[in-house]
């Protein structure tokens, strides 16, 4: 159905000359032009370096060559991805006005394989909540119904896909900003194992929890996307020394004979919607009937994610976010007196609500005589969840549950209550305390017709396992409509053929 | 200068007990965590990148070298060398672009260890961890101090660049010995070739915390940690005045508050710069860009075994050598001067026996006393000194062939235009005793002097003016009676 709009179908077309990647780019800057007024998933969209892009893509292949695994794939990246010469923001004030001086390394990757650039999408502020609400720039919409929120903070990369203004994107994952939009949305998006993926020229949050991950229409375009992208690299010492399996290597394996546990702790859960949980267990179902042993499984440290993830992340947050400070680069608030002062107003002026609230939350915890209560708590509670999570893997090879408690809520709802906010990450943290690779697929949608995702989780490095399942659940998933803008995408033809679908 | 207070001689009664922490930037030819060029004096922001700069986005990543000279460091000063994490100190100023400093806080990759100052004392290391230099603010306007300054400077050059702070016991009890610490662990450090070792320049950096007590007392006073010493004279100075100001505080009546005070090498004075109650909390907390440091065994085994002799082990060695105490003036100035090679090259044209190194005590002393005398007062003469002619010298004047006057105006001949010692004393018209003509006749004497020749061994010192007179009744008072006690000594 979306495969002629997929990262592996565009590629295939682009590489072979059946299409070119301006044609490609351009059917989907149509869609940007009709319908971006409406989501907002961009806070800048680069038509112009995506066509320069893809007309190089398309000079390599009139020449003979080939432009890479990626080549003349429309790709949007989330607006705290350092890109050369294009305004990085993290959709904040205090980055007003500044360009980085060089690309991420996963920027630089995309590029290398061919990848065109359609634009910056909008998150919440630093990447600090689950709606895309906290953008200093204005919040994105969900493609499927605009009143309602996109997720977060990724939501501009996730709106992005889902609305067809791009075949996949980048975002980051601290504690569930992939997986959670990617459910809300209605598309795949994939958290890879902490140091799979460089965090080079990513604008760090939580450094012990950020991860860069891919969005897509499907899982195969997920796993292409992340194979591109992970790697080990030299400027980034948490990142892992030695690659690794293909994450796309095992696709098409099926699921016979594999050991599949629902997490009991993530289906009593709190706020979890009826419709969630039974989309949830017919998935279960689903996938034993394909073969697999599915069952039970306790990992109960998992209960404490939550509490230890406002602990862990504030506090580096705190100390991450300390250099936005208006001496060198960025917001700098005028008349100041002295330099205390011009720190106060600038970073006053600079930062949004949500990000002042988790920066005083984390410097609080890392105070002298509350870290051992506070910090050094939250990392014990890391330390057992691991723990509980080896347990659950010697009798599983993957497990499951929800992605999000409930579908896409209407923007304004939750904003007024950090707290009922923070629960949406509830079933995403724990991946990222752990540094588990999870992965959100679409699995029909609610009582409201909005879309629901289900959460594959896997250890460390399994990200092959990982996809292997996540494209049966895709397979046996119930049916779910594409958003307006995306059937929108109109119909490619090969350049010497015009109008012919492809 | 009319600006020097007064500073009362403290009063007996008191002790003083004094730490330091001293920072020491690493000779490395890029900064700690990125490829920056590690370089002094160069113009300012052009050695930086995203990384030294705390761009966002931007990682940080080890610097081998930086932590092979930790270790060099951390082996010369006789510390466990461990495996090692960093954290972040978190504190805002203009000149730290990430506004957290990457240090190490419990876990450094030196821990313990000790040095010994010349004069035999040893002063304990409490640490001497890595962690990277922040850049530097040019106060333009007011009294060059931050809240009087109209505007502020800021040179990214030296942000990142490799530092190991060596922590020590507070095990030194004098300005002196202060001096003296900073003196050694400065010679160590250049050893190591970590170092340059210029304090002028701020690649060696000094921050003293100085208590005093009643003498005889186990508690240690209040402290307070002065800053802003650029040398060891200021150091010096900036000790003696604290302990003075501290002392007189007391006996007035006053407390010692916990302070840090920064010394003004023009009023000759500490002032505070903040209070306890004033002091950051640093809010350290694991590093999270980077991954525990751990050294392989044999990597550490062969950076110890690549070592060179560190001074006070040199010390040992002329002291060994020359029979003089390795804290004698002489022999620290040998060896602070790098001039030992000298006497070992007294050593290696002989075989005398009784001796270490190839050289008798009383050669290897001349050979100590010329160096640290003659060739260290010209400094410039003594790179073109030959080795082999010095050594040649030293045996004519053990020898008695020329006289202690002599010897120094043939080496300062030498020294100002090199050649043969045998050609310039010739030249000189120094008269010259058959080689070997004074140790003959010493021998001579003794031989007609069995008993009192075994009295004299047997530590009859007074003795030894009855042989020289017969030494210089033989010689019609030509022999260098200097050599010939020193003959006389060396066949006891």
């Amino acid at each position: 159905m979306t495969a002629a709009f997929g990262v592996v179908s565009i590629s295939a077309s682009v590489r072979s000359g059946e299409v070119r990647a301006l044609d490609v780019l351009d059917a989907h800057l149509e869609v940007v032009a009709s319908h971006e007024a409406g989501v907002h998933a961009f806070n800048e969209v680069t038509a112009e370096q995506a066509r320069v892009a893809a007309s190089m893509i398309d000079g390599i292949v009139a020449g003979g060559g080939d432009p890479g695994p990626l080549a003349g794939v429309p790709i949007a990246l989330k607006d705290n991805l350092c890109t050369a010469g294009t305004p990085t923001t993290c959709s904040s004030k205090i980055l007003q006005g500044w360009h980085p001086p060089y690309d991420a390394t996963v920027v630089q990757r995309l590029a290398a394989a061919g990848a065109v650039f359609v634009g910056k999408t909008n998150l919440d502020e630093f990447a600090m909540g689950s709606s895309t609400e906290n953008s200093a720039f204005g919040p994105t919409r969900n493609p499927h119904d605009q009143t309602r929120v996109p997720g977060g903070s990724s939501g501009g990369s996730a709106a992005a896909v889902a609305a067809g203004f791009a075949a996949g994107a980048l975002g980051s994952d601290t504690g569930g900003s992939i997986r959670q939009p990617a459910a809300l949305c209605g598309v795949v998006g994939a958290k890879p194992t902490y140091g799979l993926v460089s965090r080079y020229g990513l604008i760090a949050f939580a450094s012990s929890l950020d991860q860069v991950g891919p969005f897509a229409m499907s899982v195969a375009d997920a796993a292409a996307l992340l194979d591109v992208i992970s790697g080990p690299d030299p400027m980034d010492s948490t990142c892992l020394g030695e690659a690794t399996a293909r994450s796309a290597s095992r696709l098409g394996s099926g699921v016979e004979g594999l050991r599949i546990g629902l997490i009991t702790e993530m289906q009593g859960a709190e706020g979890m919607a009826d419709d969630v949980k039974a989309r949830l267990a017919l998935a279960a179902d689903a996938l034993s009937g394909a073969g697999a042993k599915v069952d039970q499984v306790s990992v109960p440290a998992v209960t404490f994610g939550l509490s230890a993830y406002y602990l862990i992340a504030p506090a580096e947050a705190s100390s991450n976010l300390a250099r936005y400070d208006g001496v060198r680069y960025g917001l700098r608030a005028p008349g100041s007196a002295d330099i205390t002062d011009m720190y106060l107003r600038s970073r006053s002026a600079g930062f949004g609500d949500e990000v002042k609230r988790r920066i005083m939350l984390g410097t609080y915890a890392l105070s002298a005589g509350y870290y051992d209560a506070y910090y050094g708590q939250a990392q014990k509670v890391r330390t057992l969840i691991v723990k509980d999570f080896a347990a659950a893997y010697e009798n599983f090879d993957v497990l499951l549950s929800p992605t999000a408690p409930s579908t896409a809520f209407e923007i304004g709802a939750k904003s007024a209550d950090p707290l009922t906010m923070y629960l949406n990450d509830v079933f995403t943290i724990p991946s990222n305390l752990a540094g588990h690779p999870a992965v959100s697929v679409p699995f029909g949608v609610g009582d409201d017709g909005m879309p629901i995702g289900v959460q594959v989780l896997a250890p460390a490095l399994a990200e092959p396992l990982m996809f292997q399942v996540a494209e049966v659940l895709e397979s046996l998933a119930p049916p779910a409509p594409l958003s307006a803008s995306r059937r929108s995408l109109r119909a490619l033809g090969a350049p010497a053929d015009r109008g012919a679908a492809l | 200068m009319s600006t020097e207070p007064v500073v009362p001689a403290p009063s007996s009664g008191w002790e003083t007990v004094i730490g330091l922490e001293v920072h020491c930037e690493l000779r490395t030819q890029t900064k700690l965590f990125c490829g920056c060029r590690n370089s002094f004096g160069e113009e300012p922001n052009t050695n930086v990148c995203p990384v030294c700069l705390g761009l966002p986005g931007s990682l940080p990543v080890l610097n081998r070298a930086a932590v092979e000279y930790a270790i060099r460091i951390g082996a010369a000063l006789h510390s466990t060398v461990q495996a090692s994490m960093f954290h972040r100190k978190n504190y805002f100023y203009p000149d730290m672009p990430k506004d957290y400093q990457i240090s190490q806080y419990d876990v450094p990759i030196n821990a313990g260890g000790w040095l010994t100052l010349p004069g035999g004392r040893r002063i304990g290391i409490v640490r001497a961890h890595l962690e990277e230099d922040t850049g530097k603010t040019t106060h333009v306007g007011g009294g060059g101090r931050i809240h009087e300054a109209t505007r502020s400077l800021v040179d990214y050059n030296r942000a990142g660049v490799p530092l190991v702070e060596i922590v020590s016991a507070p095990d030194m009890r004098s300005a002196d010995e202060a001096r003296a610490y900073v003196d050694e662990l400065r010679a160590i450090l250049v050893a190591t070739g970590a170092s340059d070792g210029k304090m002028e320049e701020g690649s060696l950096r000094v921050d003293a915390n100085v208590s005093v007590r009643p003498a005889g007392s186990e508690e240690f006073g209040t402290r307070c940690e002065i800053k802003n010493m650029n040398s060891l004279r200021s150091l010096g100075r900036a000790v003696d005045y604290e302990v003075s100001r501290q002392i007189q505080l007391i006996e007035s009546g006053g407390v010692v508050s916990q302070e840090t005070r920064h010394w003004d090498e023009g009023a000759g004075r500490t002032a505070s710069m903040r209070s306890k109650e004033e002091a950051y909390d640093y809010r350290y907390f694991p590093e999270p860009d980077l991954v525990p440091v751990d050294p392989p065994e044999e990597w550490v085994a062969s950076i110890k075994a690549s070592l060179p002799p560190m001074p006070s082990e040199r010390r040992e060695r002329i002291a060994e050598m020359s029979g003089l105490p390795a804290g004698s003036e002489a022999v620290v100035t040998v060896v602070r001067l790098g001039l030992d090679d000298l006497v070992e090259a007294v050593g290696a044209q002989g075989a005398d026996t009784k001796s270490v190194g190839g050289a008798s005590p009383a050669v290897a002393a001349i050979a100590v006393k010329r160096a640290a005398n003659e060739v260290a007062s010209d400094l410039a003469g003594a790179a073109n000194l030959e080795r082999s002619s010095f050594a040649k010298l030293v045996r004519m004047e053990s020898s008695g062939q020329l006289t202690s006057a002599q010897a120094r105006t043939v080496l300062k001949s030498m020294l100002e235009a090199g050649g043969d010692p045998e050609v310039i004393a010739e030249g000189l018209g120094f008269e010259a005793m058959e080689s070997g003509g004074l140790e003959a006749i010493v021998d001579d004497v003794i031989a007609a002097h069995p008993e009192e020749w075994a009295r004299y061994s047997e530590g009859e010192d007074k003795l030894a003016g009855f042989f020289i007179g017969h030494v210089k009744q033989a010689t019609q008072g030509k022999a260098d009676l200097k050599s010939a006690s020193a003959l006389l000594r060396s066949r006891r």
